[in-house]
């Protein structure tokens, strides 16, 4: 097993980090503040080619591999949660695009997306469907060289920000699963508009919003993949983002664990530094052998879907692993902090409300236990 | 419009100041420290680049070092320079800023044509601010410091030149030699496509024997200051810690400000 | 060509000489000390060796420096107005001159500034050299240094002290390339070498984190720039014995390459930091730039200026002429006080000479602990409030 980096990685990542840290982290606490979508850090990594990165170079792309992608989305998720998640959104439009749609398709948006003058999301999410795929209730109905879809979407990472969605509809209702079929549907498009921005508990800034679907008419060109098959691309287009969401969390804790470590060094009780004490000292251990676990099963993840085995079992390990790890690593690096922690002078505090989501986004810890067993069950 | 911007590979003095004197043994730890590009000398090729893209042109980067500057010079590169060539040799080593000033203008004189030299007001590590208008000398070139803005046309420039608490508007005939200030611009960062473009372009070198040098201008020497004593500076007395509750230190120091009269 | 030799017989590997290298140059392979590629012959490995195992040879060169003579100062003048920084080159002239044993003179160019000479001979110096005309009446390059460079090759003095202000430091690297002298710049320290006559030039360098001496044994003039509020001012001594004598220079069109089309005074928020008397500064421990507002505060309050870190001006919280240190102003208030300021040494440049310094940072181990006359180890969100809640009673009573 080779765990080096090439120098093109290397090279990449000292610049992703150099921007990180002088640009993406100082603002972070002010993005989270305003709850106002970070246009800049967007902008920012546009220039800097972050979202052409797996895209191929016929399509105004690097050419590089998800692993490569990984890296860096890890680098940007520890800076600021909420940019991470904005970046990893944009591959659940271009990883379905990349794997499932026609030479066309591919030609029409990908350079675009490259480049960053787009920003792409995926909506499957319903008042009624979330977990339970298949009860997607949007409609789309053939009509001459269109379809016609109604419905409405909720929760949708990037929307309104983004310019192109991937967008999962029902074709035939009885059928459930099986009718789903995924359509490319610009911002614009007539009958296609906005509704609530969703308030939430952390990651104010990440747009969270409803698509309503009005008879909005989309061109046949349009269909991504085929019909019925849109639960297919669903369940890929998640596997992938899996790691992307997993290393989302993995960020975060990896913040959160250099606070705790750098405040442990600093404050004194009883005469020390509290990292002089055994009880504070076994807390630091426990985070950074669990960040480094999950560090591991996400990079393998990524490894294995580059080198195209099968990986959606790492995926989901790593996802799983991640988001919990997170979740108890933001909450020990709370405690660390003691009355500090929780005071909203210090990240640690917003670290652990944004870690929350990650066990929730593209597929619960509960779903993500479940595809872990049904694999292993097959194997 | 051809631009050429002299640049210089230095120590990240932030990251050296994070380290410590070590006490005992009165030395700098500085183990690990980076090497960047001299913060200034980035503002001179951002504003060298966004000149070619308005005026349209070339723009060359010139440096002076040892072989591992060529680092530096790949990194303009990468941010969209469209030539990078690196003066160096073993006899160029211990210039001061009078021979560095010298050499540059010897590789200037070898590159031929230009429309204007850009360089940062100073470098971060040596804090001179020489090599510029030492440079617009050999070269006999007009020479603006402290630029922060330009305006440029087909043969002038006129430039925005800061002073301590004032500025002057400022112009001359091109071709001329400009130090820039950070005010002028923000930097770009290369893009991963520019990295990967610097990571397979050729660097230039010339040493000594490319370049018709007066040897008795070079290194050291043709350096005519010497270091004669490198010391840290004595670390001052280190006073007294007001302890206690919040309310407390503040009425202590407010005592003390009043027994020293200050309010 | 230079060369720096390690005598095998004599190294015993005892690592000295890397712990001296400023430029991490030296290694020790085989117990033997080896000199890289990136010496720049600075010498410090030289003389920390206890084995006198390193060895530089210089190419000696002979010339006649025993015809220069003399102690000048450039005489700064904007808008017919003497800056401050020509009594400093003033007072420090002086002790130069007398260590010498010659004579001090200034150098004052500009239009229409007899009266302003005048009023300079009220000082201790010997000979005020004035050069008049309508091109020098405000500063340009091309004039200036074709005057000073003529002037210098007529009278050969062999010490020339001007100021590293925004003038100084465009016209001197010109006049000592022109001569083909030395110079150092930014000089806060300076002293004659008693028998060789040299000057020692000190000041800081990489970033303030090291000191250098330096010295130009082998050329004349001796050229420095010094910085700004580092020395101390001359008084007028009454004694008037000095003399003006003017000098008339033609200028051709060559010397006029720049062309000043306009000189404006900006309007800033007061705030000449290097005037006031109490200083305010903030740093990255304030967090975000909106906290400057507590800093601001604290300084309305005692009637201070605002100063800042490098970190924060960078980060784009302030306005760089706020900033001090090695690469923003050199400041020496009666009281500076420092929030959230770690004090890298690049930092205490600026500001160490400060009457009473007062520093506040969470991090008990901050360097800035190590200058500061009073230390506060708080975390600054908390404490400043209450102070300045307490000096507002204090100014209501």
């Amino acid at each position: 097993m080779d765990f080096t980096l090439n120098d093109d990685q290397k090279m990449i990542l000292d610049l992703v980090e150099e921007v990180c840290q002088k640009e993406i982290a100082p603002v972070a606490d002010e993005v989270s503040e305003k709850g106002e979508f970070p246009a800049q850090n967007v902008k920012k990594l546009a220039s800097l080619d972050l979202f052409g990165i797996t895209i191929p170079k016929e399509y105004g792309g690097l050419g590089m591999d998800y692993l490569t992608w990984t890296l860096v989305s890890e680098k940007i998720s520890k800076a600021c949660a909420t940019t991470g998640l904005i970046f990893g959104a944009n591959l659940l439009c271009t990883y379905p695009l990349l794997k499932f749609g026609t030479e066309e398709q591919k030609r029409k948006f990908l350079p675009r997306l490259a480049k960053g003058e787009a920003l792409g999301a995926f909506a499957l999410t319903e008042p009624e469907a979330g977990s339970d795929a298949g009860n997607v209730q949007t409609t789309a109905k053939k009509d001459e060289d269109c379809y016609i879809l109604n419905g409405n979407k909720i929760f949708i990472t990037n929307g309104e920000v983004a310019d192109i969605y991937v967008v999962i509809a029902n074709i035939d209702k009885n059928k459930g699963a099986r009718g789903l079929t995924a359509f490319i549907v610009e911002k614009g498009q007539e009958g296609f508009t906005f509704g609530q921005h969703f308030k939430k508990m952390g990651l104010s800034a990440l747009p969270n919003v409803e698509l309503i679907f009005n008879n909005c008419r989309v061109p046949a060109e349009n269909l991504l993949f085929k019909e019925r098959r849109g639960f297919r691309v669903a369940m890929e287009t998640f596997a992938a983002g899996r790691i992307g969401v997993g290393i989302g969390a993995l960020g975060i804790a990896e913040a959160a664990f250099e606070k705790a470590k750098e405040y442990s060094r600093e404050r004194i009780q009883f005469g020390k530094p509290i990292c002089s004490f055994q009880a504070i000292q076994h807390i630091l251990a426990d985070m950074a052998t669990k960040i480094e676990a999950a560090r591991f099963l996400l990079y393998r993840a990524a490894w294995l879907l580059d080198q195209g085995r099968p990986f959606e079992k790492l995926a989901s390990m790593g996802k799983l692993y991640a988001s919990e790890t997170a979740m108890e690593v933001t909450t020990k690096a709370v405690q660390v902090l003691g009355g500090y922690g929780y005071m909203k002078d210090y990240p640690v505090e917003r670290y652990m409300r944004e870690a929350k989501l990650f066990e929730i986004i593209e597929g619960t810890s509960e779903i993500q236990r479940g595809i872990i067993a049904n694999l292993l069950l097959k194997e | 419009m051809h631009i050429i911007v002299c640049i210089k590979q230095v120590p990240d003095t932030e990251e050296l100041s994070k380290v410590r004197i070590n006490s005992r043994t009165n030395t700098l730890v500085r183990e690990g420290i980076k090497s960047i590009i001299n913060p200034f000398d980035e503002n001179a090729i951002e504003e060298a680049l966004r000149i070619k893209e308005r005026h349209g042109g070339k723009v060359t980067v010139l440096s002076m070092g040892p072989p591992q500057a060529e680092e530096a010079l790949r990194r303009a590169l990468a941010m969209g320079a469209d030539k990078a060539i690196l003066l160096s040799d073993r006899s160029f080593a211990g210039s001061d800023t009078l021979a560095t000033s010298y050499t540059l203008a010897m590789g200037i004189r070898k590159i031929g044509e230009f429309d204007l030299v850009l360089l940062g007001k100073q470098a971060i590590d040596g804090d001179t601010a020489q090599v510029g208008p030492g440079l617009a000398e050999w070269l006999n070139l007009p020479q603006i410091t402290y630029v922060r803005r330009i305006e440029l046309s087909s043969s002038k420039i006129k430039a925005e030149r800061s002073l301590e608490d004032s500025f002057e508007i400022v112009e001359t005939n091109l071709p001329a030699l400009l130090t820039v200030t950070k005010e002028i611009n923000t930097p770009r960062y290369p893009s991963l496509r520019g990295l990967l473009k610097a990571k397979k372009e050729k660097i230039t070198v010339w040493t000594s024997k490319d370049l018709a040098l007066d040897k008795e201008r070079i290194g050291l020497d043709g350096s005519p200051t010497q270091v004669v004593k490198i010391f840290t500076p004595e670390s001052p007395k280190r006073g007294k810690i007001l302890t206690g509750e919040i309310p407390e230190i503040a009425d202590k120091l407010i005592s003390e400000m009043k027994k020293r009269k200050i309010i | 060509m230079a060369e720096i030799k390690i005598l095998a017989e004599k190294c015993t590997g005892c690592k000295k000489c890397i712990s001296a290298c400023p430029f991490s140059a030296i290694t020790v392979e085989d117990k033997k000390a080896r000199i890289l590629s990136n010496c720049t012959f600075c010498g410090a490995c030289v003389s920390a060796c206890p084995f006198g195992a390193i060895l530089l040879e210089r190419e000696a060169r002979e010339a006649d420096l025993s015809s220069y003579r003399g102690v000048w100062i450039f005489a700064e003048q904007r808008n017919g107005e003497i800056m401050p920084i020509t009594y400093e080159l003033l007072e420090i002239g002086r002790k130069l001159a007398d260590a010498l044993g010659v004579e001090l003179s200034a150098l004052l160019f500009g239009n229409g500034l007899r009266k302003k000479a005048e009023v300079m001979l009220n000082y201790e110096l010997d000979k005020i050299y004035l050069v008049e005309h309508p091109l020098l009446a405000y500063y340009r390059t091309g004039p200036y240094t074709r005057a000073m460079v003529d002037l210098i090759r007529q009278k050969r003095p062999e010490v020339i002290l001007m100021g590293a202000t925004s003038t100084g430091r465009d016209l001197a690297p010109r006049v000592a390339t022109r001569l083909k002298t030395g110079l150092t710049a930014d000089c806060t320290g300076l002293e004659i070498e008693k028998g060789t006559r040299n000057l020692i030039q000190t000041r800081p360098a990489l970033g303030g984190n090291i000191m250098a001496s330096i010295i130009s044994p082998r050329h004349r003039p001796q050229m420095a720039t010094v910085r700004p509020r580092v020395m101390k001012k001359a008084r007028p001594s009454g004694n008037r014995r000095g003399e003006i004598i003017e000098v008339k220079l033609d200028f051709t069109q060559e010397d006029k390459m720049v062309e000043v089309v306009k000189f404006i005074k900006e309007e800033r928020e007061i705030e000449d930091l290097q005037e006031a008397e109490i200083i305010v500064s903030g740093g990255r421990g304030l967090g975000k730039a909106e906290n400057f507002s507590l800093i601001r505060k604290l300084a309305r309050l005692l009637g201070g200026a605002v100063g800042a870190s490098r970190a924060v001006v960078d980060a784009g919280w302030i306005p760089s002429y706020h900033q001090v240190g090695q690469t923003g102003k050199t400041v020496q208030p009666k009281l500076y006080i420092a929030c959230g300021i770690s004090g890298a040494i690049q930092h205490q440049v600026g500001m160490r000479n400060s009457e009473i310094i007062v520093a506040i940072n969470k991090d008990p181990n901050a360097p800035i602990f190590d200058i500061a006359t009073y230390g506060i180890v708080q975390d600054l969100h908390k404490f400043l409030p209450v102070l300045i809640e307490k000096l507002e009673d204090e100014k209501r009573r």
